[in-house]
């Protein structure tokens, strides 16, 4: 199991957890499980996410193997200028 | 892709050639976006809303199509509606649908033979409105019963029963503030507006548009992001990708805000209707009017501290306006309030609110320096009212490795606690100041990004190098990616020369935001080199009949790899490349990315100012900027990044804003009257340069060009504060408000 | 509107060109004769990038009627190196990285030869206010400032 950290306002779709358990080897089966657990997560995953794996933070990629130690932080999908 | 080693020692990188765009670009050669005409080109023109918000009941362009010269008209309702949301809202901010949302709102264009044809026929164009109720402020907008600028925008994370300009509200932070602020001796809550500002890019928005008949279009435009341009535009034009090739000309200023388009479908549909190569170029008050200035926001802070200077706690409530449409720019300020703090309680609540202004684009480090200037004036207040050295406080609640970040994820290598003590150390911070003076200081910070990157480099057979990238160049960034190839091919950097590709030359590559284009673009161009020395080591391994495990690239040639490989000279980059047709084609290499660890960045501005107690101006007399900047491919234009956000943040603190009348519309819509920085209201700004390697990158590199446009805001506000003992809450910072203040003081 | 027919002096070049009465010089030199060196980032006369010398003095070519270039002196960016030779105000801004988009640089350096016939020896402040009418976004000014010095110290000891 990954523990996820989600932002706050994610919380609303979690009963509250700021923290989730997902069983997850990668960012795609991370968010799949994540919408198949807490459908209320569904919109704003499909909005865009991004994803700090221990202090990196991806924007995409999909394949990044996530191990059952690492930190996961889910943030928004960044913009900048 | 990970950095190679922490200490090397560079030939090219750090050095400061001469930029390959310079000789063009002092002798006006360049050719920036309105320097490209074609044959037979029309002129096109945009008609705007005198509305601040508005129904439009009819418009009629008889009159326009009739008028010699006049070739096509276009409106609303000649575009399709877009299905994607994102989509439509970019195509209904380039084409009002229905209604106008803001002054300046484009309602129709006209493309004709030339301008003052164009311009005539927009006189008669007749549009019928419907006024209707606006707001242009931020807290007015969230009210109950504001006008409503768009209905049935707001997202699922927005409580029920607020106005329905409310589009979204995010949430980050951790621990127990309760507990935190309890264990505070000092609270400090205070609340804060500020205006909204422009990129004020000296290049107005310019295109030229060319559709065929056969459905083939070319598009030349001043871009940040001549791929991003493509998608948006063939997305609004009902075009395959292939068939709309974009080129990005040099480019006059960004900042973000040559990351979306205003005028380019347009441009293509006049084009479109009328068979001919159509131009288009804003004006000034077009520019102020209707591109993307930035969030203007209203914020309140809460920040507790203990005696000896410990942060306890921190909260931040967030409205930012974008706008007349949804935006997200808020979500990156309550990420980024709080981030150079080692903190146990933060909380940042953000709000989006719709206004009838313009809709908002990216301008350099995105909703950071609004957050970041109101948390950073709490930090100061609390520093005067405690007592303490407003450095030695940051230095003890600094973020550094390990760190668990106000936003959540732990920091790697980060660089904030050595700008600081650059700053301790630095004769700056401790020269004399006279009456009426004051020294201010305030962190900055920017997230920094990676992303989508595409480079080809090619070996000619004369043994120069070619390279391929794809993202517009805003600040000399042709200058250290060929820096980057040379040192990786070991060649003389007058040998590389680097282009910035058509769409149609390159796969897709991310817009040039977020800091992103030396880190990512070095980094696809080193993986790139080092394919093509992959290549010529088997050149050469062919040539001596040798394996080519056997053979290393050194100092810009193939030299057998150690004793057992066999006795050859080594063979230079050129000699291997003079025999590539007889030894197997062309060499190249190419690498394809979604470039991630960027790494954050951290900074540190120093600024004495004087306060003239009789006018309420501001002068800046010193101004110090300490960064972080990882490895600095080419420290001039490193330093160029941090002088120019440091001003462009003077100008934001002192005197920049959208000033909107009563009437809702834009009051100072011209370089007169909204005042950015000129030579002679400022002094030398010193830099001072700190290189902590990213580990995420080869050589090191991090992202740079944001994250100084972040402190001024706050350094500034701190140093009046200082100066004359009023703290001021409000930006800009500007002579009659400062009067005002004084004043009220007594 | 019935065009008017022009013959000045651009670069020490004769030229021709006909404009309409309204017309700017700026536009006149951009759209007739192809000099798009100059650049037109205002229209009002507030930020400079459109600089050029009408006998000898320096004015925003986006305030000058291009009717008014007639029987004049004419001098842009594209006047200011000789040949292949560039002025030492044009090699000092590329050597000591004073610009970075560049689209204010041809105004900027117009201006500053301006001041440097004035004033070969000025001041950093005589240089901050003389270039106050000339907008950059990007540099801070700061390696515009020294690359003016830099070479007014250069053409000094020439």
């Amino acid at each position: 199991m990954v523990k996820v950290l989600l932002w706050g306002t994610l919380r609303h779709a979690t009963d509250g957890q700021a923290e989730v358990e997902v069983e997850a080897r990668n960012f795609k089966e991370l968010l799949d499980q994540l919408v198949a657990k807490y459908p209320g997560l569904e919109p704003q995953i499909k909005r865009g996410v991004s994803m700090a794996l221990d202090g990196r933070v991806y924007r995409e990629a999909w394949f990044t193997e996530i191990r059952p130690d690492s930190e996961v932080v889910l943030m928004p999908y960044m913009v900048g200028g | 892709m990970a950095l190679d080693t922490p200490k090397r020692t560079f030939k090219v990188v750090g050095t400061r050639p001469a930029r390959p765009d310079g000789m063009d670009k002092v002798t006006g050669r360049a050719m920036y976006g309105a320097d490209i005409t074609a044959p037979g080109m029309l002129i096109g023109r945009i008609l705007r809303s005198p509305h601040a918000h508005a129904r439009i009941k009819s418009i009629d362009t008889s009159a326009a199509e009739a008028l010699a010269g006049v070739r096509a008209v276009l409106t609303s309702a000649d575009l399709s509606v877009p299905e994607d949301e994102f989509i439509r809202d970019v195509q209904d901010n380039c084409m009002a649908r229905g209604k106008v949302l803001y002054d300046g709102h484009a309602v129709a264009a006209v493309a004709a033979t030339d301008a003052a044809t164009a311009k005539a026929a927009l006189k008669l164009i007749k549009v019928t409105y419907e006024a209707l109720p606006h707001v242009t402020d931020v807290d007015a907008a969230m009210k109950p019963g504001a006008p409503i600028v768009q209905d049935g925008r707001t997202l699922e994370n927005v409580p029920a029963g607020m106005s329905a300009n409310v589009t979204s509200h995010s949430e980050f932070g951790h621990g127990d503030l309760a507990s935190g602020f309890a264990k505070a001796d000092k609270i400090i809550e205070r609340s804060f507006k500020t205006a909204a500002t422009h990129q004020g890019y000296i290049e107005p928005h310019a295109c030229l548009a060319s559709v065929a008949g056969d459905g083939k279009a070319d598009l030349w435009c001043c871009t940040q992001g001549q791929f991003f341009v493509r998608t948006l535009c063939a997305e609004i034009m009902g075009m395959e990708a292939s068939q709309l090739r974009v080129t990005a000309s040099e480019i006059g200023g960004g900042f973000g805000g040559k990351t979306t388009v205003f005028i380019e479908p347009v441009a293509l549909a006049l084009s479109r209707k009328s068979g001919r190569p159509v131009k288009i170029v804003m004006t000034r008050d077009e520019v102020f009017k209707a591109t993307g200035p930035t969030v203007s926001s209203s914020m309140d802070i809460k920040i507790g501290m203990t005696k000896d200077g410990r942060i306890t706690a921190g909260e931040a409530h967030l409205r930012y306006s974008g706008g007349a449409f949804p935006c997200g720019t808020v979500d990156m300020g309550g990420q980024a309030a709080f981030a150079a703090y080692d903190l146990d309680a933060v909380r940042t609540f953000g709000w989006n609110i719709m206004t009838n202004r313009p809709k908002e684009a990216a301008y350099r480090a995105p909703g950071a320096p609004q957050a970041i200037y109101a948390v950073e004036s709490v930090v100061d207040e609390l520093c005067q009212e405690l007592g303490l050295d407003p450095l030695k406080v940051r230095l003890k609640n600094a973020a550094k490795k390990g760190t668990k970040s106000s936003y959540g994820p732990t920091f790697d290598d980060i660089g904030l606690v050595a700008t600081l003590e650059a700053a301790t150390s630095h004769p700056h911070y401790t020269a004399p100041l006279g009456p009426n003076q004051g020294r201010g200081l305030s962190c900055g910070f920017w997230f920094n990004f990676g992303g989508n990157t595409c480079v080809s480099l090619n070996i000619n057979t004369d043994g120069t190098v070619g390279v391929t990238e794809g993202n517009p160049d805003i600040g000399g960034s042709r200058a250290s990616i060929s820096q980057m190839a040379a040192e990786e091919l070991g060649v003389p950097y007058e040998k590389v020369r680097t282009i910035v590709a058509d769409t149609s030359s390159l796969g897709y590559n991310d817009v040039t935001d977020g800091s992103r284009v030396t880190f990512s673009v070095g980094l696809a161009t080193i993986k790139a080199a080092r394919a093509a020395i992959q290549n010529m080591c088997a050149r050469a391994a062919k040539i001596w009949g040798i394996d080519e495990d056997a053979v290393e690239w050194k100092d810009g040639a193939a030299c057998p790899a150690g004793p057992n490989a066999g006795k050859f000279p080594p063979m230079t980059l050129a000699e291997i490349a003079a025999v590539s047709a007889e030894t197997g084609g062309p060499i190249a290499g190419h690498h394809e990315v979604n470039a991630d660890g960027a790494g954050v960045s951290f900074g540190v501005h120093l600024v004495d100012v004087e306060v003239d107690p009789e006018t309420g101006a501001t002068k800046v007399l010193r101004y110090t900027v300490f960064q972080d900047a990882g490895k600095a491919v080419h420290p001039d234009y490193v330093e160029g990044q941090m002088q120019g956000g440091a001003v462009q943040g003077i100008g934001w603190a002192l005197n920049e804003e959208y000033i909107y009348g009563e009437d809702g519309r834009l009051q100072n819509a011209g370089f007169l009257d909204y005042r950015v920085p000129v030579a002679s209201d400022l002094p030398p700004i010193e830099t001072v340069i700190l290189e902590i390697p990213n580990p995420g990158h080869p050589y090191g590199v991090r992202g740079v060009g944001e994250t100084p446009i972040v402190p001024p805001l706050a350094a500034i506000a701190n140093a009046v504060s200082r100066a004359v003992g009023v703290r001021m809450t409000e930006l800009p910072m500007s002579p009659p408000r400062l009067l005002k203040a004084l004043m009220s003081k007594g | 509107m019935k065009s008017i027919h022009v013959s000045t002096t651009v670069n020490g070049d004769p030229a021709e060109f006909i404009c309409t009465p309204d017309e700017t010089l700026l536009d006149a030199l951009r759209d007739r004769l192809g000099l798009t060196g100059a650049k037109e980032g205002c229209g009002t006369g507030d930020c400079g990038a459109c600089s050029v010398t009408l006998n000898g003095r320096l004015v925003c070519s986006c305030l000058v009627l291009g009717a008014e270039a007639e029987g004049a002196e004419i001098t842009t960016i594209e006047g200011m190196a000789t040949g292949e030779a560039l002025h030492p105000l044009q090699q000092h801004f590329i050597d000591g990285a004073a610009l970075q988009c560049g689209v204010c640089t041809p105004g900027i350096l117009v201006a500053a030869k301006s001041l440097l016939e004035r004033n070969p020896d000025p001041s950093d402040s005589e240089i901050r206010y003389w270039l106050a009418g000339n907008l950059c976004r990007c540099t801070g000014y700061d390696k515009i400032i020294s690359a003016v010095k830099a070479a007014a110290a250069e053409m000094r000891s020439n």
